[in-house]
């Protein structure tokens, strides 16, 4: 079945698009189904810039790995419930699909059971990614695919109203790309529910991140071409984020406690603003620094990297519970230390490390600061002195920073 | 419209359209043809090689050849030929693939040598050429093709396919989308050890898994045609004896020479084999994640996102994995925290990523369903006698530098 439609494409003019409707065989045949496979490997090997490529409504076994590298393709089921891809007999291929194209768009499909990543997407410009449900179906658990939504190295990204449960590293997870919206998604019992990695210029906002063992985090990673800055994180729901960390030692999610809302590690530039945190048990919002993630190594971490998170900003959050119950002996001892057995942690924690070659007086410049308003004091953990010394202050924190700019996408 | 499940009328036109393939194969050219726009249905074709003699033969011109240290493929042997236009020549280059002209063709046969004949299940786990006679034929009672993959320069670049032998082993068939053949390895060193594997033919977009070397460009390169992987003793065949491949290129002229240098092989780059116990382990060791891993992992191939490179040219050794943290490896870290931690073989993710069989975990990706068994206690060795300090000593400040002990903001590990 072949469909041909004339479509308007402000880059590409005038155009034809052939629409190729995939049609599989029974829906819910949960056998492996070869020849679904085979036609949609080959339409993805044979496809042309502007082709729209349709699944419909179906159960799919696939048990290799599909790819594409032609840019200008658009790939979409009809809906997040109604076309699945599963992998669960997955035996090559270390991701469900890997794109390597520009102009890409997925949208409004199901990915279920990888063996390792749903989707990677390395390279590319304009890239969006709709209404897709990424699923390991037996729950949390480190035998899953590390990352759901993965683009990396790519310019222009789109992330709205997925829906993204199980991974055993991060569900949504941004790396080493520029200019991002992550918008209006759901991100459940991931190890971390989304990430922003080594990135430039991310907006992340209305999503929900519930059930993670971290809800949002904002990353730097060392020895990588690009050191990220510039993410907001606004009007997100971040709540109950308490799931048991799954992740396989050795990554860097793995470091992050249960319990935690959103977590800054080695990031410059990172706006936190009109959130509604509610019972994260660790914290609300831990900024952090790579000495704090136990993987500083001399002979490993180039001496370039920068690893203290600057110019922070944090304000007009509302907190509700969490910080009662922290994860780790480290932060248990600390907690009972400083705020005793049936207290809290207040809802902004920081382990306390500063780039002593740019203080003066003891104080980051104005424009490096780390600024808390409306959450009350801020917990200093006094990770460089070992916790001997923790201490809170809101007036040390208030202060402001100018707002990041929006991001703009031009998909 | 044609739904996928084809009715009978159809499947009788593809038996049909079959038929007369077959018939095209048998036929054939009789010399290398440089199709220059897509790639024909049969390997046939393309005229590289003739079927004589029970034999699979390179045909004249097309020239056989092998590298230092080659992939790991489950175990394959591999037939690898060059063929290039008459009249033109490859350019020379010291560390990056030669310059190939337009028409060149290169054929890489994947193979095992049977346990026996006339049970082509079986397959032999063995590093001895048995089934290979000189001049790059193969004798096809002891052997079991699987595929031969094909590189061809067109004007627009390198373009890869792969071709599926047929069980008669007279024909094979153009595999876009991959597929799988089971089979059986059969080890014969310590008495008879077999296992089951499914090995698994790429598809067109998996070649260039590995040979867009360079992310950012995607276009596709040879990778084994480099200097030093080609620097080093080969059967010339036709009766002509052993001598030094590149230098034998260079001479008839298949190959310009290194500008304003000696020709002789021993001031020519060259990878050490693996497998040479005389070599210099850190030789032998380089040389195999230089060919098994470089195509992706260096600085411009599409794992640079990794941060971790393994390609012949790297000298930094936080870039080769040292004390350095994954960055994207999810469960492929195995539970070990650094991608090769020096004098701790067990406790670098770099071994038990190439140790692993899960498609989620394992290294490389794609191109093999079995570990290699040599390969992997090879990297555990050099890994074992590193020089210098062993393990990587976790900081807590940059004025704490040096110092063993560490707390740390974070859950506890154990």
């Amino acid at each position: 079945m072949i469909y041909v439609n004339k479509l308007f494409d402000r880059r590409l003019g005038l155009f034809v698009v052939l629409t190729w409707v995939l049609v599989g065989c029974s829906a819910n045949e949960p056998a492996f189904d070869e020849s679904f496979q085979r036609e949609l490997q080959t339409r993805l090997l044979d496809a042309k810039p502007g082709e729209i490529i349709e699944i419909p409504s179906g159960r799919y076994s696939l048990n290799r790995s599909l790819s594409l590298r032609v840019s200008g393709v658009t790939i979409r089921g009809a809906g997040m419930n109604e076309t699945v891809l599963s992998f669960k007999g997955q035996t090559v291929g270390a991701e469900g699909l890997l794109v390597n194209a520009s102009d890409f768009t997925l949208e409004n499909l199901a990915i279920e059971d990888t063996r390792g990543d749903a989707v990677k997407v390395n390279e590319g410009e304009r890239i969006t990614l709709r209404g897709l449900r990424v699923e390991w179906t037996g729950g949390p658990s480190t035998s899953n695919g590390a990352y759901g939504l993965y683009p990396v190295r790519t310019r222009q990204v789109l992330i709205e109203d997925c829906l993204v449960i199980g991974a055993s590293d991060a569900g949504i997870y941004v790396g080493q790309s520029e200019d991002i919206v992550v918008r209006r998604n759901t991100a459940r019992l991931n190890v971390a529910g989304i990430e922003i990695e080594n990135s430039r210029r991310a907006d992340v906002y209305d999503n929900i991140a519930t059930e993670n063992t971290g809800g949002v985090l904002v990353f730097n990673m060392p020895n990588l071409p690009q050191r990220g800055a510039g993410t907001r994180v606004f009007r997100n729901k971040i709540y109950g984020n308490n799931t048991a960390n799954f992740g396989a030692k050795g990554t860097p999610v793995a470091s992050i406690p249960a319990g935690s809302g959103v977590v800054i590690n080695s990031n410059d530039q990172v706006e936190i603003f009109d959130n509604e945190f509610t019972d994260n048990a660790t914290a609300h919002v831990i900024i952090s620094s790579y000495f704090s993630t136990g993987y500083m190594t001399e002979k490993g971490v180039a001496d370039i990297f920068d690893p203290y998170p600057e110019a922070i900003h944090v304000h007009g959050n509302r907190y509700s519970g969490g910080g009662d119950a922290p994860d780790g002996l480290d932060l248990k001892a600390l907690k009972l230390a400083v705020f005793g057995l049936g207290g809290r942690f207040p809802p902004v924690l920081w382990d306390g490390y500063v780039d002593s070659k740019k203080t003066r007086g003891g104080k980051l410049p104005d424009d490096l600061a780390i600024c808390v308003r409306d959450a009350g004091p801020v917990l200093n953990a006094d990770g460089p002195g070992k916790y001997r010394n923790p201490r809170v202050s809101t007036a040390e924190y208030d202060c402001r920073l100018a707002p990041l700019p929006p991001v703009e996408l031009s998909l | 419209m044609t739904p996928v499940g084809s009715s009978r009328p159809v499947r009788l036109l593809i038996l049909l359209m079959g038929l007369s393939m077959l018939a095209a194969c048998a036929r054939g050219p009789s010399s290398p043809v440089f199709h220059d726009s897509t790639d024909p249905e049969t390997l046939a074709e393309w005229g590289v090689f003739t079927l004589q003699e029970g034999r699979l033969i390179p045909r004249e011109g097309v020239v056989d050849y092998e590298l230092n240290t080659p992939l790991f493929s489950d175990y394959a042997h591999k037939l690898r030929t060059v063929w290039m236009p008459s009249g033109t020549q490859a350019r020379y280059s010291a560390e990056g693939s030669f310059e190939f002209p337009v028409g060149t063709l290169i054929t890489k046969t994947f193979y095992y040598p049977l346990v026996a004949e006339g049970d082509p299940a079986r397959v032999l786990r063995t590093s001895q050429a048995q089934g290979l006679e000189s001049g790059g034929r193969l004798v096809l009672d002891q052997v079991r093709l699987i595929e031969t993959r094909l590189l061809v320069r067109r004007a627009s670049g390198w373009a890869a396919s792969t071709y599926v032998w047929d069980e008669a082993q007279r024909t094979a068939r153009l595999e876009r989308t991959g597929t799988v053949r089971a089979l059986r390895l059969v080890s014969e060193t310590h008495g008879v050890e077999q296992v089951d594997f499914d090995y698994v033919v790429p598809d067109v977009n998996q070649c260039a898994g590995c040979h867009a070397t360079d992310v950012k460009r995607g276009s596709l390169s040879p990778i084994g045609l480099k200097a030093r992987h080609l620097n080093r003793e080969h059967d010339l065949g036709e009766g002509k004896g052993r001598a030094n491949q590149l230098e034998h290129w260079i001479r008839s002229g298949r190959l310009s020479g290194p500008e304003g240098r000696d020709l002789n092989p021993a001031a020519l780059p060259r990878a050490a084999a693996w497998d040479d116990t005389q070599a210099p382990l850190e030789a032998r060791a380089r040389a195999y994640l230089d060919i098994n891993c470089g195509h992706c992992h260096n600085r411009q191939g599409p794992a640079d996102t990794s941060g971790l490179s393994l390609d012949a040219s790297e000298t930094s050794p936080v870039a080769l994995g040292v004390c350095k943290s994954p960055i994207a490896a999810g469960r492929g870290t195995g539970d070990r925290r650094f991608g090769l931690v020096p004098g701790q073989p067990d406790e670098s993710i770099t071994v038990y990523r190439m140790a692993s069989t899960d498609p989620g975990a394992m290294m490389p990706e794609l191109g093999r369903a079995l570990a290699h068994d040599e390969g992997v206690a090879l990297i555990r060795r050099w890994i074992a006698e590193w020089p210098g300090a062993k393990g990587c000593d976790q900081l807590t400040s940059n004025s704490a530098r040096h110092s063993a002990s560490a707390s740390r903001l974070s859950r506890s590990q154990g």
